[in-house]
């Protein structure tokens, strides 16, 4: 009953859709406001039915009703409930519904807060939302409906694959898809400028807070994702340049560049033309995305079994909205009005500079992922691009990106004085210079490269906190008066500077976790003592545990440094045994920001148990960066500016409308 | 400066990015990807001793040795060739016997097939895409052949593959 229901929920959201992506646009040819605000309700009713759809799947999945053959194939009623509940997008069908609800309450947010937005704009901007929404109920409805029953209901379920049961599937692919399908808010509204043929500051206002937050969230979204891989995949490795990976990086670089550039479209008024561009490019790249996943094309663990019909109707909606985007900005983006002008050493210029690395560090990684699979098709040889090819291309383009990224704010808008921001930087540049020495003379006979990655690390933190001494005049007027400045910057200001210091946290970590990462990998008994990065790691005692739906061996280990015992780590290996695979749950010891890891491999016959131990110096800045950038982001989201709204266009449409 | 010139650098600047970008992209595409072989493709091709690629196939039940200090040796086969493998290192959970493997390294001198990453890129029939593909091609395996029904999900939402 709950699953038909969910069914018949899911099809009136389609049916809703479909209206919402018709009749406002109808509406607003022919100036009716009542057609115009069809777009609200529906918009409001469809987040309403696809909500009640996705609340009936859970529900299906709480209850472990087996008769559904999405619950068959990835519950069991042994599962502890938090499992049960993410259990519901840990599959492609329940995915699917997960994608459209959040795609339904992005277009429910714009419907229930766009009340400034004139009319005709927010009856386009929804009625585009209707049409990826609809795009995507038909996917669901036709290829992969989660609510189909089964003819005998077993009396057990397949289980959920064991590598997702575990917290990070309850975070990760809603922070992702929060990202991902956040998106589709700038491309509506590039969509619909395109439409009305008219695009100004203003519009650069409304769009940047949809597209701050997807892009918050997609920034935590790949750091969980990342976190979630380094620990649970047992291998200490954080990010693998796996296809997968890729297909949401793609949109966090393009999405970076858009809410830069979306910056000087507010400003200046320039930049336009290219600014709806990449509001198209961003959200493809996020339907790319969910087309590499979705479809099964990739060989990874991500892929799924495939069905090529699913594979095919994603290839059709994607080569639809982008096609179509991109024919309708070739056909109408000359319409648009040419903005500003500006010197090339300016804000502006900087912000350009920025956007040109980030599209192309977001070509190459575009092109190391999909040409494996266009030389497939081609040629038939197979061929893998793996990591070394990405640090070939996308590390010499962060390069020039992170030196000139300390320059960007310090520049005044429309002409700067390149001499003049130098000389400011100057601090962090000597900054940089002592922690190049400092890591050279402390790491005598390293690598060289390292401690030049770190001085750059430097530079960019440094930076961000020349930037903000200057606005403050910290250290030239006194301090109370300083304070006073500070509390008066606007809140972006401190956003910019926390998400660009963000950036070169992120980036110590990566050069210290890879540079200096010490391992062991060996095979101990018990009693056995293990030395490590001046740790001493004992194996005390091995146990055997029985979970609610696996079997567990755990392994004790005490870890003593110069003596004093600082912690004590139990690392495991279940075995599931309803689908007969093994997982290994590594075990982790934080001392600062630096981890100590232990994973388990087989156990041999005389009893030795294979043991991988790895001391990853600083390794949580990598994390600690992208959630100083998320709050970055948060702190630019609540600026006065986008609060109190936008201003409204001489010409106001709303204006014209008699009271509703 | 006028618009014209304005507008130039900053053509001339992205070109130059451009021109940069591709640079980097052809000369790692030459030096930094790895071809796929089936024991029998890698014969066929007399492969170089020393040259990186990726060795895919089943792994032949009672191949598996275990030496001293997780060193393992083990031989793939497609049915046609049989190539042995050395690897040290902990094989990843779903390594086992009788099923597929990918693994990636180079011959040494003596022909055995040094691997320093063996991947566990599986789903639920353990066996990769690649080999399942190419052992299609050669006829030596056929879909579903395990007599099992093909669930139709997978680690949709789960981390990266797993290397070593």
């Amino acid at each position: 009953m709950i699953a038909e229901a969910g069914h018949y929920a899911l099809v009136l959201a389609l049916a809703l859709a479909l209206i919402q992506s018709t009749v406002p646009i109808v509406g607003a040819q022919l100036r009716d406001p009542a057609l115009m605000n069809v777009a609200r309700s529906t918009a409001l009713a469809q987040l309403l039915f696809v909500g009640l759809s996705f609340m009936a799947l859970v529900t299906l999945h709480v209850q472990s009703d087996f008769s559904v053959a999405n619950v068959f194939e990835n519950s069991h009623s042994m599962k502890p409930l938090l499992y049960k509940i993410t259990g519901v997008w840990g599959n492609h069908e329940g995915s699917m519904l997960l994608w459209v609800s959040i795609l339904a309450l992005f277009g429910g947010l714009v419907a229930a807060f766009g009340n400034n937005l004139p009319l005709t704009l927010r009856a386009h901007v929804l009625a585009v939302q209707g049409w990826i929404a609809a795009a995507f109920y038909l996917f669901i409805l036709i290829t992969s409906n989660p609510f189909l029953r089964i003819a005998n209901p077993p009396i057990e379920g397949r289980d959920l694959n064991p590598v997702l049961q575990d917290i990070g599937l309850a975070v990760h692919p809603p922070m992702l898809y929060l990202g991902y399908v956040g998106f589709s808010i700038s491309f509506s509204f590039a969509v619909a400028a395109l439409i009305e043929g008219r695009i100004d500051a203003a519009w650069a206002r409304w769009v940047r807070p949809w597209t701050l937050v997807a892009w918050i969230f997609l920034t935590l979204g790949i750091a969980m994702g990342s976190y979630w891989a380094y620990y649970e995949l047992g291998w200490g490795g954080w990010w693998f340049w796996d296809p997968v990976e890729n297909a949401s990086l793609m949109p966090w670089l393009a999405g970076t560049a858009l809410l830069h550039s979306a910056v000087v479209m507010e400003k200046r008024n320039a930049l336009k033309v290219w600014t709806i561009l990449l509001a198209i490019l961003t959200f493809s790249l996020s339907l790319l995305g969910t087309f590499l996943v979705r479809s099964g094309v990739l060989t990874s663990v991500h892929a799924f079994a495939t069905d090529p019909t699913r594979g095919v109707f994603i290839l059709l909606i994607l080569c639809v909205f982008i096609g179509g985007s991109l024919a309708l900005y070739m056909w109408r983006a000359s319409a648009l009005k040419q903005g500003g002008l500006f010197a090339p050493i300016s804000r502006e210029g900087a912000l350009v500079l920025n956007n040109l690395f980030l599209t192309t560090a977001c070509a190459t990684v575009f092109i190391g992922t999909l040409y494996p699979l266009a030389l497939e098709v081609i040629t038939g040889d197979k061929i893998s691009v793996g990591a070394p090819f990405f640090n070939l291309t996308f590390g010499p383009l962060f390069v020039p990106l992170l030196l000139a990224l300390p320059f960007g704010p310090l520049l005044a808008w429309k002409r700067g004085d390149l001499a003049g921001v130098a000389q400011r930087l100057m601090a962090a540049g000597i900054a940089a210079l002592v922690a190049i020495a400092l890591v050279w003379a402390w790491t005598s006979g390293g690598a060289a490269l390292a401690p030049l990655a770190i001085g750059l690390a430097v530079f960019v933190i440094a930076g961000a906190v020349v930037d903000l001494v200057e606005r403050t005049s910290l250290f030239r007027a006194p301090f109370a008066t300083a304070w006073r400045r500070a509390r008066g910057l606007p809140r972006s200001t401190w956003g910019t500077a926390f998400a660009h210091a963000g950036v070169g946290v992120a980036l110590i970590g990566i050069v210290c976790e890879t540079t200096w990462n010490s391992e062991y990998i060996g095979t101990m008994k018990l009693n056995d003592v293990t030395k490590l990065a001046g740790y001493q790691l004992r194996l005390d005692d091995v146990t055997q545990k029985q979970g609610p739906n696996f079997r567990e061996m755990l392994a004790q280990f005490s870890i003593t440094e110069n003596g004093d015992k600082v912690g004590v780590l139990t690392p495991s290996k279940r075995t599931f045994t309803t689908r007969q695979s093994s997982t290994t749950e590594a075990a982790l010891l934080s001392r600062g920001a630096s981890q100590l890891y232990i994973s388990l491999g087989e156990t041999a016959a005389d009893g030795g148990i294979a043991v991988r131990i790895y001391h990853k110096p600083l390794v949580l800045l990598i994390w600690f960066g992208p959630i100083l950038m998320a709050f970055g982001g948060l702190l630019s989201l609540s600026d006065r500016r986008l609060r109190v709204g936008a201003p409204k266009p001489a010409k106001a449409p709303r204006a014209l409308q008699p009271a509703e | 400066m006028t618009r014209k010139q304005r507008r130039l650098t900053m053509i001339g600047g992205a070109l130059v990015v451009l021109a940069m970008a591709a640079g980097l992209v052809l000369n790692a595409l030459r030096d930094s990807i790895v071809f796929f072989s089936t024991p029998t493709m890698a014969a066929e091709k007399q492969v170089p001793v020393g040259k990186r690629f990726r060795l895919g196939g089943m792994v032949e039940q009672g191949s598996l040795v275990r030496g001293d200090n997780l060193a393992i040796s083990f031989k793939v086969s497609d049915g046609g060739a049989t190539l042995p493998v050395t690897y040290k290192g902990i094989l990843p959970d779903l390594f086992r016997e009788g099923q597929g493997v990918v693994a990636e390294g180079a011959l040494d001198a003596s022909g055995v097939f040094k691997a320093d990453t063996v991947l566990a890129k599986h789903d639920e029939n353990y066996m990769p895409k690649e080999v399942a593909d190419a052992l299609k091609k050669q006829g030596r395996w056929q879909e579903g052949a395990g007599g099992k029904p093909v669930p139709t999900q997978g680690a949709s939402n789960a981390p990266a593959s797993v290397t070593r």
